[in-house]
C-alpha cells in the first residue's frame, strides 16, 4: 500500500530561524529520508517552497482566476510530503511519528488510491 | 453537592469499581460489550443523580444495580435465543442479588485472561485488558499504541464479539495450561507499560499515564495472583524501570542514557520495593522471563553501592533470557553487555549475526547500540552512518537530539 504523509506546520519559525538551526533541521529531514530509503520504505519525498510562494488557480465558467497565496489562509501550511510503502496503515502512522516535522507540527497520513493497472 | 465533587466521586468510584464491575456483570454472559454498555448507562445516571442526591454509602453496589437493569432492559429489547438464556441468567441473579452483601467478588483476573486468551489476536490484548479493566476509550488507547482511533475502535469491538461468540471462557486456566495462558496476560501488561515508558517526559497527556497504569495492573496481579513467581518478577522489573524515571532527562528536558544518569535520582524506595518482589519470586524456583529481565535490572541498580553496574552478572542473565525468549531486543542488550566486557569489536560481531532480521531495519535501538559502538572501535564513517539511521529512525525529539550530539561530537573529533 502506499500513503502520502502531509507535512503541516507554522511557518514562521523558520523565516525567522538562524542557519544552524536551519542546518539542524535538514539533517534530521536527511536522516529521516535515509531511514525510509533503508528499510525500502521510501516511494519519493519533496520539500516545498515556503506558502508565500504559493499561487491559486481556478477556472469557471469559462474564465480563469488566479489568486496569490496558499488555497487556505491558516497557520499551518503544507510544508512538504512523502510518499511511503507501506502494509497497513499502522506502519505508516509509525512513519509519520518519525518524521522530524510530527514533533512540532502534524503530519496528515492518506492512502494513495492504488492505480488500475 | 456540587456537579464537580459528584463528578469527581463518579470518577473516583469509575476508576476503582470500573474493571471489577464489568468483569462482575460479563462473568456468566461473556458479553463485555453489553457490561460496558449498561454500565455506562449507570455512570451517566450516577452523574445526573449524585449531585443532589449525594453518593450513595457503596457506590459500587449502587452502580452495579444500575448496569443490571440496564443490562436486562437491552436484552429484553433483543430476541435472539441466546439472548433469552442470557436473560433467565440475569434475571436469577437479579432475584439473588442482595444488594445489602459485602463486596462485588474480584472476576478482574478471569476478565485478564479471557482478553488475553489465545483466541484473541495477540495485537489487541493489551488493548482489550486497558478498555474493561481500566475504562480507557478507544482513543486514548489508539494513542498509546499509534493507530488510528476508528482502527483500534473496530478491533475492540471484533475482539468483543469474538470472546462472546467463541465461548472463550471467563476463568483462571488449569495448573497445566497456566504458565503458558499467565504470559500472555503478563505480555498484554507489559506491552502498556512499555508505550508509557517510551514517553518518559510525560509531556504527551493520552499517554502519560500508561507506566503507572501497567504497574498498577502489575500490582493488581501479583495481588490477586502471589504464588505466581512470574507475576513477581513483572512487578519487580517494571518497578526498577519506574525508579529510574525521573533520572532518564535533565532540568533541560535533554535525553540521558542509562550509562550516564546520576544514581543519585533513582528512587531507592522502588528499587527496595522491586528487590524485595524478585527475592519473594525467587524462592519459589521456578524462573522465567520477567524475573530474569528484573535480575537484569537490579544488576544496574548494583550501581547505587558500587558506582558500577554488575557487567558480567548481566551478561549471563542476558545467556540465559536468548536461550529462554530469543528476540532480536535481547540479542542487542547482550551485544552492549558483551561490549562493555570484552570491547566493541566481539560486541559488533554479535549484532552482525542480527543484522539479517528484517525487523532491526527499522529498531532505532539496534542502530543506536551499532554506533555506540563503531565509534569506540574507532570506525567514525561507519559510526555516523549508523547514528544517521538511528536518528531517522527515532520518535522522541529529545533522544533524536541526543543522537545528533553524538553524531556531531564524533565528527568534529580530532582524527
Amino acid at each position: 500500500m502506499q500513503y502520502i504523509l502531509l507535512i503541516h506546520g507554522d511557518e514562521t519559525p523558520f523565516a525567522t530561524a538562524t542557519p544552524d538551526m536551519t542546518t539542524k533541521m535538514s539533517a534530521s529531514y536527511a536522516a529521516y529520508s535515509q531511514a525510509l530509503v533503508e528499510a525500502g520504505a521510501m516511494v519519493s519525498g519533496e520539500r516545498l517552497k515556503p506558502s508565500s510562494t504559493a499561487t491559486v488557480v481556478r477556472v469557471r465558467n469559462d474564465r480563469t482566476e488566479v489568486l496569490d497565496g496558499p488555497f487556505a489562509d491558516t497557520k499551518e501550511q503544507l510544508g512538504g510530503f512523502y510518499i511511503i510503502e507501506a502494509p497497513d496503515l499502522d506502519a505508516a502512522l509509525g512513519w509519520a511519528a518519525r518524521c522530524p516535522g510530527a514533533s512540532h507540527g502534524a503530519i496528515e497520513v492518506r492512502p494513495v488510491w492504488p492505480m488500475q493497472g | 453537592m456540587s456537579p464537580d465533587a459528584a463528578r469527581a466521586a463518579a470518577e473516583l468510584a469509575a476508576r476503582q469499581s470500573y474493571g471489577r464491575l464489568v468483569a462482575y456483570l460479563s462473568a456468566r454472559t461473556r458479553d463485555v460489550a453489553a457490561a460496558e454498555d449498561a454500565l455506562g448507562d449507570a455512570f451517566a445516571e450516577a452523574l445526573q443523580r449524585w449531585p443532589a442526591a449525594g453518593v450513595p454509602d457503596r457506590p459500587e453496589a449502587w452502580l452495579l444495580a444500575v448496569a443490571r437493569r440496564r443490562a436486562i432492559d437491552a436484552l429484553r429489547r433483543s430476541r435472539t435465543r441466546l439472548a433469552s438464556q442470557d436473560h433467565l441468567v440475569m434475571v436469577a441473579d437479579e432475584l439473588a442479588a442482595d444488594d445489602r452483601a459485602g463486596e462485588v467478588p474480584d472476576e478482574r483476573l478471569r476478565l485478564m485472561f479471557a482478553c488475553a486468551h489465545p483466541a484473541v489476536e495477540p495485537g489487541i490484548r493489551a488493548p482489550l485488558i486497558l478498555q474493561t479493566v481500566l475504562g480507557f476509550d478507544a482513543a486514548t488507547i489508539a494513542s498509546a499504541f499509534l493507530v488510528s482511533p476508528t482502527a483500534m475502535g473496530q478491533r475492540l469491538v471484533r475482539a468483543k464479539v469474538r470472546i462472546r461468540d467463541a465461548g472463550i471462557p471467563f476463568s483462571i486456566p488449569e495448573r497445566g495450561e497456566l504458565a503458558e495462558r499467565l504470559g500472555a496476560v503478563l505480555a498484554a501488561i507489559y506491552a502498556t507499560f512499555t508505550e508509557g515508558w517510551s514517553d518518559p517526559s510525560g509531556t504527551d497527556p493520552q499517554r502519560r499515564n500508561l507506566a503507572g497504569e501497567g504497574i498498577w495492573l502489575g500490582h493488581l496481579v501479583a495481588s490477586l495472583m502471589p504464588a505466581e513467581p512470574e507475576a513477581l518478577g513483572l512487578l519487580s522489573l517494571m518497578l526498577f524501570a519506574e525508579a529510574r524515571r525521573s533520572a532518564r532527562r535533565d532540568a533541560e528536558g535533554n535525553y540521558v542514557p542509562l550509562a550516564d544518569q546520576d544514581v543519585g535520582q533513582w528512587d531507592a524506595r522502588l528499587i527496595a520495593e522491586a528487590e524485595a518482589l524478585l527475592r519473594a519470586a525467587g524462592r519459589k524456583h521456578a524462573l522465567g522471563r520477567y524475573q530474569l529481565e528484573a535480575a537484569i535490572q537490579s544488576a544496574h541498580a548494583v550501581r547505587c553501592r558500587t558506582g558500577c553496574s554488575d557487567w558480567a552478572a548481566i551478561r549471563s542473565l542476558y545467556d540465559a533470557l536468548a536461550m529462554l525468549s530469543p528476540s532480536p531486543v535481547v540479542a542487542i542488550n547482550r551485544a552492549v553487555a558483551i561490549g562493555e566486557l570484552d570491547g566493541p569489536a566481539a560486541a559488533l560481531a554479535e549484532l552482525d549475526r542480527i543484522a539479517g532480521d528484517r525487523r532491526v531495519a527499522q529498531y532505532q535501538p539496534y542502530w543506536a547500540a551499532r554506533a555506540a559502538l563503531l565509534a569506540r572501535s574507532g570506525d567514525v564513517e561507519a559510526a555516523a552512518a549508523a547514528y544517521r539511521r538511528a536518528i531517522g529512525l527515532e520518535r522522541d525529539p529529545s533522544i533524536r537530539r541526543f543522537l545528533e550530539e553524538r553524531r556531531e561530537a564524533l565528527c568534529q573529533a580530532p582524527q
